[in-house]
């Protein structure tokens, strides 16, 4: 039976249908019918990409060798995804909110878009990987030799020959695959869907396979556990250093694995998934986990002495002539190698293309982005060379590692590898200190330390480490050895690189970061990624000029190629709601471009694009980021603010103040002016009536004749006094006038007052208290005589008495004078008490025709000498209080 | 500017629903444990356990370890969500 040529027709027709899968499910998702390809089932079976030819074939050999060691594995992995709540939840919403691409794309963006972190982890990454894709080219090669031997007179294997063939036809295959869309978070629907198909092939394979060792070449489950007591792996003979070094060291490199982190966080569609995926993905590798020691019990007693247990898994069926089996059991090995390459080297290929390959073109083709052809070609040539290289170096590393080590043996010195970015990942998305700096020097040192004493002794003594070096140390050094370093000889090799490479690792990401001081972007990054749950959304990180949209966009065309990125300008213009394709570039929209543009080129490459064109922005973000990074500046501004604010509130009331101030007193000089002109009128209105009888009338007698002159005088004379009282009020109020400091007692003035007042018309009496009087003042006595002379002759015109008595009373109240004048009248009604001191205010209706301008200019000029005059009710009459400040008193003697 | 003040007290929901991802938290840490403990087993006569009854053992564990987790995300799923500021993302 021609099983080679069976099998080669086989795996052609498997590709077929892997591509029509992808093809349809790429074009689904086109036509927005995507909805099932988005649903947790297929994310779970993605993850299952972490099984490996390493699981399929490898997994029964490592068991045949070290009994149930090869359980660590899986569960490292398994108690990681049920911890997803503290890890990958986080991880899975830093990837999403920026748009990351790939682990070097995380690590380099949190810590301030270094490109230099970038290449670091890049070349661990592709280094890293080396030994694990080597590992799936051997398991394919040898599965194919299996067949060959098995083959009646088939040819003589040539495995080097095989694995180069299977290498090409993987790199191929992945092109083709991987390289049809450039932006990665475009996610790549078709892979997922021929990787979640791979899944269920494998599965299905390796559980058949199990079903047939445990129900048919052994004689069902008790049996099965009889062999297994019987056999050389029957009892626990693991090293507890090793169990619990490699569950943990699984653990991290299920995290830090480049391809993991492509499926896990990438293609991650929906954070829920990750919730299925919580338990289903560990049931999932349960299920894969759970025949392997029968197969390998199985296989050590039925087939000859020196069979490699790696392959049992085909042998066994192949050996029991179950041709199909074999078949489908070679498929799913087929299944778990390509899908592994497939996704790694997609991974490995957006790192290389995005932090190596695109840089330095930036740079070679000229300074500015702002050139004329496609980034995009460029972009997917650099992604379809890095595919082939990534493969090609697997090869490489098969030759070299001679093509004859244990699968396990070889993944494991890939996961030591890439467990070295776990120190910067998880210190950059749990602690805020964590600075470039240190991640450099810690993925420096634990990257040198696993090369020297995990990768390099990998090929055995050869030319790379020679046995003298193994032995004796780098340069003679006893503590150098590989695997004793500082002399620990004690320990288990794979245990020992992991443990020290990692320790170190961390010590000094941990020293360094302590001791160094982080940029202001990298603390942005590093606040935005530690606390990516409680803020989401960015603050700016750019401030653009006008007139740069145009050469964005024509780079995001080169990037995100012509009609999305128009339509992505559109959007934003629309937003800004401005016409056309040119948005302003606004913070917002930088960010949003730039993000945009980092799921084509990664983060550190796009924003080195964005900055050549905004020019400069870099420094003054910087300077920006330093103020707005602190919380304390922040509240300080805040604080400012708020200040400020209650500052204008205040400025507002006062202003509102003293419009209404305003606003009153052009009401009171209306009223004002009407009122003087009402008060002018009566006077001038007699003058002219009895001016005309005057001029008009012959015969008018002597009497008559003199009567209405003296009226007419009368009524001058009214107007006078009228113009001198508002003349003399219009001064005090202007404050122009002069006050005359004089010196004097109050009884003086007192005494001057009663005799002017008292001279002229009603008679008056005036009691007074003349020893209270006896005080000395400084102040305009003239002014003061004038209030007073005021007082007293309203008292006496306005007393309502039939003997009219006016009371004086004098009294020191601590540095002011109170002075009293109380008549015996009835005094003035309270709701008229408010008034009086206003212009033109009268009481009553009193013949004593008076222009109601005494008390007011009383009013004034109390307040120019600093005191007061007001009325005082609750006495027997009317009466008014003057209040002057004494300021030197000195009581006359 | 101010942070919003959260109040001492929550719903009865939840705080049941807190609590769940409290277990969440606590189930790997305690797999972790149940997963290691192997190293520690010798029997009687100081040599290693039989491997099938570890093997009974560790993917006993296991299948307990996912029905667990598939109980609570279900349980965490089920209650809306009542802010989008988790517990730890406090303070």
């Amino acid at each position: 039976m021609a099983t080679l040529n069976l099998l080669v027709l086989v795996c052609l027709l498997y590709v077929a249908l892997l591509f029509a899968v992808a093809f349809g499910a790429d074009r689904a998702a086109l036509h927005g019918r995507s909805r099932w390809l988005r649903s947790s089932l297929i994310y779970t079976l993605s993850l299952s990409i972490y099984c490996t030819a390493w699981t399929f074939y490898g997994a029964v050999g490592f068991a045949a060798r070290s009994g149930l060691e090869y359980l660590t594995i899986y569960l490292g992995p398994t108690l990681v995804m049920i911890g997803w709540w503290y890890t990958l939840r986080k991880m899975v919403r830093i990837g999403r909110s920026q748009r990351i691409t790939s682990i070097a794309d995380l690590i380099s963006s949190r810590y301030g878009k270094s490109t230099l972190l970038a290449v670091l982890v890049t070349v661990i990454a592709v280094i890293g990987t080396m030994p694990y894709v080597a590992l799936q080219l051997q398991s394919v090669a040898l599965s194919f030799d299996a067949f060959a031997e098995a083959e009646p007179g088939g040819r003589a294997p040539n495995t080097e020959a095989t694995a180069l063939w299977v290498a090409l036809g993987l790199a191929i295959f992945t092109v083709l695959f991987g390289t049809r869309n450039l932006n990665a978070n475009e996610r790549h629907h078709g892979v997922v869907m021929a990787i979640a198909l791979e899944a269920v092939v494998k599965l299905f394979a390796l559980l058949a396979v199990g079903v047939f060792v445990v129900w048919g070449l052994s004689g069902g489950v008790g049996d099965t556990l009889a062999r297994i007591d019987a056999s050389n792996i029957a009892r626990w003979e693991v090293s507890g250093s090793r169990w619990v070094g490699l569950t943990m060291l699984s653990a991290m490199a299920f995290l830090c694995l480049p391809r993991m982190f492509q499926v896990m966080v990438v293609e991650n569609e929906d954070e829920r998934h990750l919730r299925t995926a919580s338990w289903a993905f560990p049931t999932y590798i349960m299920l894969i986990s759970l025949f392997v020691v029968p197969i390998a019990v199985v296989g050590l007693d039925i087939l000859p002495a020196g069979s490699n247990p790696d392959l049992f898994v085909l042998t066994l069926p192949l050996h029991a002539g179950q041709d199909g089996l074999a078949i489908l059991s070679f498929l799913g090995g087929f299944s778990s190698a390509t899908s592994m390459v497939i996704v790694a080297a997609i991974a490995l290929s957006t790192m290389l293309s995005n932090h190596i390959v695109m840089p330095i073109w930036l740079r070679m083709s000229g300074k500015h982005a702002m050139m004329s052809g496609d980034v995009r070609e460029v972009a997917l040539l650099a992604r379809r060379f890095s595919i082939v290289f990534v493969v090609l170096l697997g090869y490489a590393y098969f030759r070299l590692s001679g093509g004859g080590a244990a699968l396990a043996a070889m993944g494991l010195v890939s996961f030591a590898g890439v467990a070295q970015f776990l120190p910067a990942m998880m210190g950059g998305i749990f602690w805020r200190g964590a600075t470039r700096a240190g991640a450099l020097a810690g993925l420096l040192v634990g990257a040198m330390i696993w090369f020297y004493t995990m990768f390099l002794p990998s090929f055995g003594a050869s030319l790379l480490m020679p046995q003298a070096v193994l032995d004796h140390g780098l340069f003679g050094q006893d503590w150098l050895r590989p695997y004793a370093l500082f002399w620990t000889n004690g320990m288990d090799p794979v245990v020992h690189a992991v443990m020290w490479s990692l320790t170190l690792n961390i010590l000094t990401f941990v020293t360094v970061s302590i001791f160094s001081f982080p940029s202001p972007l990298e603390r942005l990054q590093g606040a935005q990624f530690v606390n990516v749950f409680r803020h989401t959304s960015t603050t700016g990180t750019w401030s653009g000029g006008l007139g740069q949209s145009e050469d964005l966009l024509t780079l995001a065309q080169r990037i995100m190629g012509a009609v999305p990125a128009q339509q992505f300008f559109a959007a934003a213009a629309q937003r800004q709601g401005l016409e056309g394709y040119l948005p302003e570039p606004s913070t917002d929209f930088l960010q949003e471009l730039e993000r945009e543009l980092s799921g084509s080129v990664g983060g550190a490459t796009a924003h080195a694009m964005v900055s050549q064109i905004v020019g400069g922005a870099t420094v003054s973000v910087e300077d920006l980021m330093a103020v707005a990074d602190e919380t304390a500046q922040i509240m300080e501004y805040s604080n400012q603010l708020e200040a400020k604010s209650q500052e204008l509130q205040r400025a507002a009331r006062q202003l509102r103040e003293a419009n209404d101030k305003l606003t009153q007193m052009s009401v009171q000089k209306d009223s004002f002016l009407s009122q003087i002109s009402h008060e002018l009128r009566t006077p001038m209105t007699s003058l002219r009536s009895f001016s005309e009888i005057l001029r008009d009338s012959d015969n008018l007698t002597s009497e008559e004749t003199r009567r209405y002159a003296s009226i007419i005088h009368d009524e001058a004379l009214r107007l006078t006094r009228l113009l001198d009282d508002l003349l003399d009020l219009s001064v005090l109020e202007n404050g122009q006038v002069v006050m005359n400091e004089q010196v004097g007692t109050l009884q003086t003035v007192l005494d001057r007052c009663t005799a002017m007042a008292v001279g002229e018309g009603r008679k008056l009496e005036i009691i007074r208290n003349r020893e209270a009087e006896d005080i000395v003042l400084h102040t305009d006595l003239d002014r003061l005589a004038q209030v007073f002379i005021n007082l007293i002759s309203n008292a006496r015109k306005y007393s309502d008495a039939e003997a009219p008595v006016l009371t004086i009373r004098s009294a020191l109240d601590r540095d002011r004078v109170l002075i009293d004048f109380t008549d015996n009248g009835s005094g003035i009604p309270t709701e008229e008490q408010s008034v009086i001191f206003e212009k033109f205010a009268r009481v009553g209706q009193n013949e004593a025709g008076g222009a109601g301008l005494g008390l007011a200019i009383c009013r004034e000029i109390m307040q120019r000498l600093g005191g007061s005059i007001t009325y005082l009710p609750g006495q027997s009459g009317t009466a008014f209080r003057v209040t002057l400040p004494v300021s030197t008193r000195v009581a006359a003697q | 500017m101010s942070r919003k003040p959260s109040s001492l007290f929550v719903e009865r929901e939840v705080y049941r629903k807190r609590r769940m991802i409290d277990a969440a938290r606590v189930l790997p840490i305690l797999g972790a444990a149940l997963f290691l403990l192997p190293v520690l087993w010798r029997s009687p006569e100081g040599l290693g356990l039989p491997t099938t009854h570890l093997m009974g053992y560790l993917f006993g564990i296991w299948l307990l370890l996912t029905v667990g987790a598939a109980a609570l995300s279900s349980y965490i799923a089920s209650i809306p969500e009542p802010d989008e500021d988790p517990p730890e993302a406090r303070g």
